[in-house]
């Protein structure tokens, strides 16, 4: 059995909750003390129907405000496969939950209100699913039973975003009229629009290929942590453990270590299991090299040909997510793969307008929530690739140095 | 490293890729942070994050040491096999212990003789005079709605408490273990796993769990619907008749509220069947600590529990 990552993302009251709480209780994920529970709450609250939604509430204030504070995750599983939701609150600091839930993600479902047909923050979900390069998009059109489950309706909201999505890099776009209120195409297909021929969302969830969405051409291997046991009966022993991060490795490859640039073979690949042959990605594994050669976390394995850039100047569009302002001049810590180390704002070049993507280049800085192309200088040099060809080794966050929290997701250019 | 597109379908199955984030975690911890701890209850979740900590160190031994906090309502099983795992991995083991803590005035048995609550302080004592700055848990996020919000590095202020509110972002696998002197972090690296993950894992791995998970006859009475064991720690009122009942443990927690469920499941085999066609939860089935409202486990780990 595989595995499915996705994200939701709506505005208030789209029924986002709704929607994954029918896809849990359709798809028989619902517990029946949780039900019970729901069905409970739904009673009190004066609710006509089991408020679905209630599933997926799981803080007390979200519970008693009718509000979505943070990213929660869900789960569940079919015959065919495992999913993880990311379920990402469309109000409140909805960049920053956004972007952390569609970070990890397979795939996106973008919800909208068949009544009010694409909303600003319709626009805006779906830039940052290309922004964060979310391989599959879905637009899921709800409340069909509130237009008459009519055609027309659905055949507009598709045309205007099918439009909007082709100025945006999406790769793969599926449109779904659903009611998950009643469950229209959620899990069955709807009796009430016989005249869409698609799939269920579940079932497209179910089908759609997403083994070719990783790198598995540029190998390369951060070296996250040195293993040397210290024992008699490891008494040499050095290896390199870390996460593949693109491409696929095997026993005998020629290869190079960055930054120092010093070239050695792989002896070997090591699970707790034993030797492997191959490794890919996202396998964590321990390579042994042929050569007794200097390396630590932080540095990178891959092949003579093949190689990262290597550079203290980084461009990347920034995602902002703290209350102060990131400005030129501001230094902070950084991450990306096993390495960390610090950086300078050298200057924000624009920033972009989510909704019209408009590129403001008189942007002195960006506030929470902006996105902007940011030009950093970074203490020690990092081994990037462009985020659209790798996630992994494209991708970093931006640490305040005073308080320690995670201010800024950066996606190298 | 070869460029291959000829190549067989190279696709992970949900637990390769469960087992190799957990590792990946747990190298992140001992890369980024000092002094490291295992949060150790005996519980099957808690075993099998011991034996990802032994694959993800091999073949050197695992470099932190277990932490657990003895409650002194323990299953005599589940010590048995912590001291046999202790012995089997050479890992170091730190136990705070809550009577000790109780005996010392630090912390009040609660009326309801369950020491879930209590052990909380003494969990925080015992990393603290052990230097601990970062506790690895088993928590699942599937178990409980407040967990479903919590990341996979949780950052605890100088009290030990979370703030669901100021959590830090989480993206892609780049994990922030920065902390202030005082302050500490939690790391959960079965945060994606489900009950039935873990099952299937402990089938596949063929790990060792207590043997109260497999169904076995066992003396019980019936309190709020749920099948409490009737022995020292639990006494039946005498309105509450025993009775010997075929049963297992779902979970393994302080044993005066750990319930048992009705159950033939005896062989891992039979536990994954029951699991997968269980239309309870496992804390909803077996809890009374999580029984108490709606927000239970919330106000629980906003003061410092797991």
């Amino acid at each position: 059995m595989d595995l499915l990552r996705f994200a939701t993302a709506g505005s208030v009251d789209d029924g986002k909750s709704t929607l994954i709480g029918r896809l849990l209780y359709d798809s028989k994920s619902i517990f029946s003390d949780q039900l019970e529970g729901v069905e409970r709450t739904s009673r009190e609250m004066g609710s006509e129907y089991t408020e679905l939604s209630l599933l997926t509430d799981g803080l007390r204030a979200e519970r008693e405000q009718g509000i979505t504070i943070d990213v929660a995750y869900r789960y569940f599983a079919t015959p065919s496969r495992k999913f993880i939701i990311a379920d990402t609150p469309g109000h409140l600091q909805y960049t920053r939950n956004m972007v952390t839930g569609a970070s990890t993600a397979d795939l996106a479902i973008v919800l909208v209100d068949a009544r009010k047909g694409l909303v600003e923050q319709s626009r805006r979900h779906a830039f940052l699913v290309s922004l964060l390069q979310v391989p599959h998009l879905v637009l899921a059109v709800n409340k069909m039973d509130l237009v008459g489950y009519s055609r027309q309706v659905y055949e507009d909201i598709r045309r205007e975003f099918t439009e909007f999505a082709a100025k945006l890099q999406i790769a793969d776009l599926t449109v779904i009229p659903v009611s998950a209120l009643h469950g229209d195409n959620v899990v069955d297909r709807s009796q009430n629009m016989p005249w869409y021929e698609g799939s269920s969302l579940l079932n497209h969830l179910e089908n759609v290929y997403i083994a070719s969405d990783r790198n598995l051409v540029d190998g390369r291997f951060p070296v996250q942590y040195v293993i040397r046991p210290h024992t008699s009966e490891h008494h040499d022993y050095r290896g390199y453990a870390g996460k593949i991060a693109g491409g696929v490795m095997r026993t005998g490859d020629e290869v190079i270590v960055l930054p120092s640039g010093l070239p050695s073979r792989i002896a070997s690949i090591e699970t707790a299991d034993g030797p492997v042959a191959e490794a890919f990605a996202p396998m964590s594994v321990t390579v042994r090299l042929e050569d007794d050669i200097d390396i630590s976390r932080g540095d990178m394995i891959c092949r003579p040909h093949n190689q990262p850039s290597v550079s203290q100047d980084i461009d990347a569009m920034v995602a902002w997510m703290s209350e102060e302002p990131l400005r030129p001049g501001q230094k902070l810590a950084l991450k990306h793969t096993t390495r960390n180390t610090r950086a300078l704002v050298q200057s924000v070049q624009y920033e972009l307008n989510v909704n019209t993507l408009h590129r403001d280049e008189s942007a002195p800085e960006l506030a929470l929530n902006a996105i902007g192309r940011v030009r950093l200088r970074t203490t020690t040099p990092l081994l990037t690739d462009e985020y659209r060809r790798n996630r992994e080794t494209g991708g970093f966050v931006l640490i305040d140095e005073n308080t320690h929290c995670t201010v800024g997701a950066g996606m190298i250019i | 490293m070869s460029d291959v597109t000829d190549s067989p379908r190279r696709i992970l199955s949900q637990l390769e890729l469960l087992e190799s984030e957990a590792i990946y975690i747990l190298r992140e911890v001992v890369a980024e942070i000092e002094h490291p701890a295992m949060m150790f209850s005996g519980g099957k979740d808690s075993i099998v994050m011991l034996h990802l900590a032994a694959k993800a160190f091999a073949p050197a031994r695992i470099p932190f040491p277990m932490l657990h906090i003895d409650t002194g309502h323990n299953f005599p099983e589940v010590l048995e096999l912590r001291d046999r795992l202790v012995a089997r991995y050479g890992v170091n083991l730190v136990v705070g212990s809550v009577q000790d803590a109780i005996d010392r005035g630090i912390v009040r048995e609660e009326p309801n003789g369950s020491r879930n609550r209590i052990q909380t302080p003494v969990l925080l004592e015992t990393a603290e005079k052990n230097g601990i700055t970062a506790l690895l848990g088993g928590a699942r996020r599937d178990e409980e709605k407040a967990r479903a919000k919590e990341r996979i590095f949780s950052f605890r202020d100088e009290f030990g408490q979370w703030d669901p509110k100021k959590q830090r972002p989480e993206l892609w696998n780049l994990f922030n273990a920065k902390v202030h002197l005082g302050e500490s972090i939690r790391v959960f690296p079965l945060s994606n796993w489900t009950e039935l993950d873990i099952w299937e894992y402990i089938a596949a791995e063929g790990i060792e769990v207590p043997s109260i998970y497999y169904a076995h006859q066992r003396e019980v009475f019936e309190r709020n619907g749920m099948l409490f064991a009737a022995n020292e720690l639990c006494r039946p009122t005498a309105q509450e008749p025993t009775f010997l009942e075929s049963v297992r443990y779902r979970t393994v927690g302080d044993a005066t509220l750990t319930a048992a469920v009705r159950s033939h499941a005896d062989t891992v085999e039979r536990v994954l069947a029951e699991v997968a066609s269980s239309r309870i939860t496992e804390r909803g089935a077996t809890r009374g600590d999580d029984r108490v409202s709606e927000a239970a486990m919330e106000d629980r780990k906003k003061e410092g529990y797991f």
